[in-house]
């Protein structure tokens, strides 16, 4: 395998506040390969949307990097000058966020969003910007791009703002795409084409994909590899179809587990769903050693004492003394 | 399903709303501009038989919430009417009985972030049914009450003094449906309750719905749009396209074999968990807009099967087979 596109190494990040310092993520490694689409799943306050923030150096004070390294194409991005990374920012690393009307300006139209974005980032004549953002309009499936392009956002439907966003992303034609939950405010069907584009755009151009979601169909749709998030680490990664089908770390067992399936009725026995007892750990009372021991039904004294190691199982990696040892 | 010999507890007869969306009367005198209605819900009618749960499904915009608050007498219907156990929700003779009648129907919202006041301790919260029906008065035995439903829902009766904000969302959902199953009600109106939820705190939720269903008889109407969760929890399901209803069936037929083309895009479109590796037909288009819907079937520009009576005729909701499809070609099919 050749050098991945975006290496995380052993990445820290706290959020201080008056009581105590509250680590958001705690040592998370991964890397995507160039056109790659990486998955990473887990519910509210996992650590997903601020992995992604951490990548972009868009962390919100009072949250900061504390430890490890991010690199693109092997060059480190996090100690970077803000003047060098806005230059990667938006031209080799993309962003798109989950609500699109947001993430576009209400008051300019959507042509003069890309052309801008473009001329920024590139030397090109107006006149080629938009030649260049009616043929992207196209690509991501708008309509009679030729006239849409002089459209406001408000005017567009969600699914077609969301694809005004992707075109606007694409248009510096960036490495690495980072998607947060880009289809959670649209409904299935325009979710499908959504998801069917993002897809299609990554295999025509090879761009990679962090693809973060809660949803575990989107990732089971559209990722190669997905990592389970808990309480800020990565409890197992590996390819799709394994972590999915035959997770091995009880959290993501448990958690494939409570999703009602569409193609059979019953999940557990009686119909009744299968359960994690207990709820997410706030971040200032992280358990010690394993993060999910308290919930654990197969935990040893070694989970209560030691964090485990996130290390191969499998095809996998997964943390977890019990599969690992 | 209208011949059932059991007497349905909700029943809902050729419901319409529509909303005035026009500009302001000053805009319409300068600009000309007409008044716009939008129909958010056509002509619906469906029954719910004691202790079932029935779920309606839709994208946004279908109609789904309208008709629940119709039914629970949030907002009035613009015609039709809606019969729970045979008294009439918009019948001013029938006020004395339908004042007796709401202290049965309770309803849970989809953000528990808003359905609570964040002001009001839980046992206040929670009280608050017996308290406006007057069942209780004393309160040593609201108290009473308030611990033995936080107890039901699986909280403490210690949580009572707490404040809405020192709970999660999924604790959260709880004390909500404590509040509603205060007042005993038989009939629960559940709009989304699951949708601002994690997927391990849903799973929670849907599993103590329906412990309570089997515990106390009570029945349900569930709005959601999402599939599996529907499918989980539903005994019959009605799929709501642009306000009106155009397939109900239990979920077995609905999900086994889907009759309706928009039932089917709808199924199709749900990413696949299975990773059954199958080839999905290209979705096509959006929901049109309401204040102008498609003539004919409103479907019929996005279906693939749609042909010329589709365009001008609208197709009733008629039995095929054991369930009930507003379509000229699955009714052309059967024939």
């Amino acid at each position: 395998m050749t050098a991945p596109l975006l290496s995380v190494r052993n990445l820290r990040v706290e959020f201080p506040n008056r009581r105590a310092r509250l680590v958001a993520i705690d040592d998370v490694s991964f890397e995507i390969g160039r056109g790659e689409i990486l998955g990473l799943v887990g519910e509210s306050g996992a650590g997903k949307s601020v992995t992604g923030a951490a990548i972009m150096g868009l962390l919100e004070p009072p949250g900061h990097m504390t430890g490890g390294e991010i690199r693109l194409d092997g060059t480190r991005i996090d100690t970077m000058p803000i003047d060098q990374l806005r230059r990667i920012r938006g031209k080799r690393i993309g962003m798109v966020f989950q609500d699109p009307l947001t993430s576009l300006n209400p008051v300019y139209r959507i042509g003069a969003q890309i052309t801008e974005t473009m001329r920024v980032h590139a030397n090109i004549s107006e006149a080629d910007a938009r030649a260049r953002a009616i043929a992207l309009l196209a690509e991501v499936g708008i309509p009679a791009p030729e006239n849409r392009i002089d459209a406001y956002p408000h005017e567009l439907s969600g699914g077609m703002r969301q694809r005004v966003v992707l075109a606007l992303v694409l248009c510096t034609e960036p490495e690495l795409i980072i998607a947060d939950e880009p289809t959670t405010a649209l409904d299935v069907s325009v979710q499908a084409q959504i998801i069917a584009l993002i897809k299609a755009l990554a295999r025509n151009r090879g761009t990679s994909v962090m693809l973060i979601t809660h949803d575990m169909g989107v990732i089971a749709e559209v990722a190669d590899r997905v990592a389970v998030m808990y309480a800020g680490r990565i409890a197992e990664i590996g390819p799709v179809r394994d972590v999915l089908k035959a997770p091995q770390h009880p959290y993501a067992r448990g958690l494939m587990g409570a999703i009602p399936s569409l193609a059979k009725k019953a999940a557990g026995h009686d119909g009744r769903l299968t359960l994690i007892p207990g709820n997410m750990p706030r971040l200032s009372a992280i358990p010690e050693g394993c993060a999910f021991n308290p919930r654990c039904g197969e935990a040893i004294d070694r989970c209560r004492a030691e964090r485990p190691s996130l290390l191969p199982a499998a095809t996998s990696h997964v943390a977890c003394w019990r599969v690992t040892s | 399903m209208k011949d059932t010999p059991v007497k349905a507890l909700v029943e809902v007869d050729h419901l319409w709303r529509r909303f005035d969306v026009s500009k302001p009367w000053l805009n319409r005198l300068i600009e000309g501009a007409p008044r716009q209605t939008l129909t958010a819900v056509a002509d619906v009618s469906f029954e719910i038989i004691r202790r079932e749960t029935f779920a309606l499904v839709g994208e946004s915009g279908s109609g789904k919430s309208t008709v629940a608050k119709i039914i629970v007498g949030l907002i009035a219907p613009s015609a039709g009417d809606v019969r729970i156990d045979g008294i009439s929700m918009s019948d001013p003779a029938a006020a004395a009985q339908r004042a007796q009648l709401r202290r049965r129907i309770q309803m849970i919202f989809q953000d528990p972030f808003a359905s609570l006041n964040p002001r009001w301790r839980v046992a206040r919260v929670v009280a608050e049914p017996l308290r406006a029906f007057g069942l209780m008065t004393e309160q040593q035995a609201i108290e009473v009450r308030v611990a033995e439903l936080l107890t039901l829902v699986g909280l403490s009766p210690e949580d009572a003094v707490k404040y809405p904000h020192e709970f999660s969302g999924g604790q959260r959902q709880r004390v909500a449906i404590a509040r509603a199953l205060a007042a005993n009600p038989e009939f629960i109106v559940c709009d989304e309750p699951t949708s601002a939820l994690d997927v391990s705190v849903q799973a929670q939720i849907l599993n103590l719905m329906r412990d309570l269903q089997d515990q106390l008889g009570l029945t349900y109407l569930f709005i959601s749009h999402n599939l599996a969760v529907v499918r989980h929890m539903a005994s019959r399901i009605g799929v709501l396209y642009l306000g009106r209803l155009v397939e109900i069936a239990t979920p077995d037929e609905l999900f086994g074999n889907p009759q309706h083309p928009y039932t089917r895009l709808l199924l199709d479109a749900v990413p696949d968990l299975e990773m059954t590796g199958r080839v999905r037909a290209a979705v096509e288009g959006e929901i049109p807009n309401p204040i102008s819907p498609p003539s004919g079937c409103a479907f019929h520009p996005r279906c693939p099967l749609a042909f010329e009576r589709c365009r001008s005729e609208r197709p009733e909701l008629a039995a095929a087979g054991g369930r009930m499809v507003a379509c000229h070609a699955v009714a052309a099919d059967a024939r």
